[in-house]
């Protein structure tokens, strides 16, 4: 089971760093501020967009079989994954077919959930991350720590000592030209050896049959174009019905995520080349019981912008792998928990509900709402920790009486005024490890109200 | 003074009840000046947020109907706390919505709000001759929206900033960061401690850096956990709840 305050408290451990990444991270959320002020219509399309989002999703089925249709007739191969593992084993078929060894993969969410890299690496295939990113944390066998800046969690200088030992750069060097120099070689080999091109999908058109993948390093139609096939991997929800509802998103997916107009690329894949295949492959793996929810259900609106982990607080000073979930932050705090509720108990109480996340969020999903609502099933499935669930009964039962509450109330204020300091500052008093409790005045409210105000009310 | 013939329920939440009685006096006092009809039902307790936050909404359901049977002979329900009624109005849809509901939940307002959307003062002529920082307190700010959250790009307005304008030598600074949460978030102020007073750490850093002699906000528990962390750490700056300085006015 995850413990986010647990891990939280290690990220902390670092003071200076946290500082650091906390300013990465809220550096991005500026950038962001400044591009979305530029378009006095912003509000709009965040609610067009969301309205998009909601039709396409009441009518899912409907959406993905036009889609299906429409990249059958472009002469695609569309397959349908119920799960991870039907996932996982449906590119292996595909690889197997073409008894090909060597993958490279542009960024894809999709693949980090299902784990997809581990288990072809079990079937003797090389997977090479092709953004530079993620190629940065393959190198050091670790998960993304954010959806879009996968590797933001690292300094240069550490990115420097790793391509120093991984690619021979020179002891030292973290100049960035330098070493995104030093990988883009490197990563030109593997484009150029690749037999298979596996990218993630933004958007797939259901009135074309085309799918969309937005990148800034150009890494996709690397992959794509180098190798003899193609394949898209996309969730159910990736779906939209119309080219025009494109322009929307791609409007607002770069600004959200690192306040540029527009990804440096944005790659528009319908039919394959002649005489190269083109795989499209769709999966649940539990996205359609977020769909019977009707409280979770905006959560599918998401198109992994990863600007509610940039405006984040929480997010910010605990970074992304304390939430030991695929997708971090706000969004992954609402999505872990419908694929293993006992597993993420933790992540919908990671956060101070502040909302920032559904502000910024470009689609609109009521985020904080949902981390409110989760808790509440985390409770129902009785899963709280145990303090928690005790401390609140024994404060629902006080609060319910009014003498109770007044009695416990002088107590707690006489026995804060008059026991020795190192009686209330203890390891029991979580509150104060890092804070003093308030001063307890004389009087409660109540009382003085009983005392200065004659003609009271009831 | 009195433009209205309606009654006002003061709501004092739990926690300034106990620990900030200041905070409930300035607001009476406030109300009074403006020659509002103010009543406290002696027998008030909490709004049930605790409990709700905490995942526990169905054990606040007990608290929750002693709200509103404590508040629904009110005209108007006023509170210095944004996140208690911010509760209200949204979390009290658990409960079945008879007329006394709905009219609790429609007639609970902050004290900022009230004073603006429905007293529509203008000028209180407030005196408080010092630099003071505005901490957003998140509920008010995103959930009641008495401002605009730096995310939006609507226009921007806040009513804290708007009740403040006149005030004789009251100076607002301007932070780095304008709405960053202060990490109190209830529960998650000890559940996750230590990001919570890291959190809170940044912001007093923040409204230290612009030289606030005050930080105020709408709610005293932000304000009790940056307090917290000032006196623990031996900071100049002071905390005054958003009441206590508008009950400097001289009206
Ligand atoms: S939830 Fe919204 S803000 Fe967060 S990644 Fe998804 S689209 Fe972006």
């Amino acid at each position: 089971m995850i413990n986010h305050a647990k891990a939280a408290k290690a990220f902390l451990r670092n003071e200076k760093r946290t500082d650091w990444h906390d300013q990465a991270l809220w550096f991005v959320r500026q950038k962001r501020d400044r591009a979305v002020n530029q378009l006095p219509e912003w509000e709009q399309l965040r609610e067009t967009a969301s309205q998009i989002k909601g039709a396409t999703l009441s009518k899912l089925a409907h959406h993905l079989l036009e889609f299906e249709r429409q990249a059958l007739q472009n002469g695609v191969y569309v397959h349908w994954a119920n799960d991870a593992e039907d996932f996982n084993r449906c590119v292996l078929k595909i690889i197997r077919k073409h008894n090909a060894t060597k993958v490279v993969k542009s960024k894809s969410m999709l693949t980090e959930e299902c784990h997809l890299n581990p288990f072809l690496e079990c079937e003797g295939i090389e997977v090479v991350d092709t953004d530079l990113g993620e190629r940065i944390i393959q190198f050091r066998n670790e998960p993304p720590s954010h959806i879009v800046l996968p590797a933001i969690h690292l300094k240069k200088e550490e990115i420097g000592e790793l391509f120093h030992v991984k690619l021979g750069t020179e002891a030292g060097a973290s100049d960035p030209t330098y070493l995104t120099h030093a990988a883009c070689a490197h990563l030109r080999e593997k484009f150029l050896q690749a037999e298979v091109a596996i990218t993630g999908v933004n958007f797939a058109v259901a009135e074309t049959g085309a799918v969309v993948v937005c990148t800034n390093e150009g890494n996709a139609d690397m992959g794509v174009n180098a190798a003899k096939v193609q394949i898209h991997c996309m969730g159910i929800e990736k779906v939209i019905p119309r080219t025009a509802d494109l322009a929307v998103f791609t409007r607002m997916l770069a600004r959200s995520a690192t306040g540029q107009a527009v990804t440096t690329y944005t790659s528009h894949y319908l039919k394959p080349v002649p005489g190269k295949e083109m795989h499209v492959i769709i999966v649940d793996n539990g996205r359609t019981d977020i769909l019977k929810k009707p409280q979770f259900l905006n959560s599918l609106k998401c198109i992994r912008c990863g600007a509610c982990m940039n405006t984040c607080p929480v997010y910010r000073r605990s970074g992304g792998h304390s939430y030991g979930s695929t997708i971090p932050g706000p969004i992954g705090s609402i999505l872990a928990p419908g694929s293993d509720l006992k597993q993420y108990r933790d992540l919908p109480f990671a956060s101070s509900l502040c909302g920032s996340c559904s502000n910024v969020c470009p689609v609109k999903i009521n985020i904080h709402e949902q981390l409110y609502s989760w808790r509440q099933e985390v409770s129902s499935a009785r899963l709280l920790r145990t303090g928690k669930s005790i401390t609140m009964s024994v404060m629902a039962k006080i609060l319910s009486n009014s003498s109770h509450y007044q009695a416990v109330g002088l107590i707690a204020r006489r026995l804060l005024a008059r026991l020795p300091r190192k009686m209330i500052y203890n390891s029991f008093n979580v509150w104060g490890l890092g804070r003093e409790l308030p001063e307890p005045p004389a009087s409660s409210f109540n009382q003085w109200y009983r005392q200065n105000r004659k003609n009271t009310k009831l | 003074m009195n433009h209205f013939k309606v009654t006002i329920g003061l709501f004092i939440p739990c926690y300034i009840d106990q620990f900030y009685p200041q905070v409930g006096i300035a607001t009476l006092e406030l109300l009074e000046k403006l020659g509002l009809d103010v009543g406290y039902p002696l027998l008030q307790t909490c709004c049930g947020q605790p409990m709700a936050n905490s995942g526990c909404e169905k054990k606040a359901v007990k608290v929750y109907q002693k709200f509103v049977k404590n508040f629904s002979s009110f005209d108007y329900v006023v509170s210095p706390s944004g996140s208690c009624v911010y509760h209200v109005r949204e979390h009290y849809n658990i409960l079945e919505q008879t007329e006394q509901v709905k009219k609790v939940r429609q007639s609970t307002f902050e004290l900022c709000e009230f004073l603006l959307d429905i007293l529509k003062v203008d000028d209180l002529q407030i005196h408080f001759p010092h630099k003071v920082g505005i901490h957003q307190s998140c509920h008010g700010l995103r959930g009641l929206k008495i401002g605009t959250g730096s995310e939006l790009v609507t226009k921007k307005q806040s009513k804290i900033h708007s009740l403040l304008a006149k005030a004789e030598g009251l100076e607002i600074v301007e932070l780095d960061r304008e709405d960053e949460c202060c990490g109190f978030g209830g529960i998650f102020s000890i559940f996750h401690p230590d990001v919570s007073v890291k959190m809170g750490k940044d912001r007093v850093a923040d409204h230290e850096r612009h030289w606030a002699e005050y930080i105020t906000a709408t709610d005293m528990s932000c304000l009790m956990h940056l307090e917290g962390i000032i006196r623990r750490q031996n900071r100049p700056v002071k905390v005054k709840h958003i009441a206590e300085i508008l009950n400097t006015a001289r009206r």
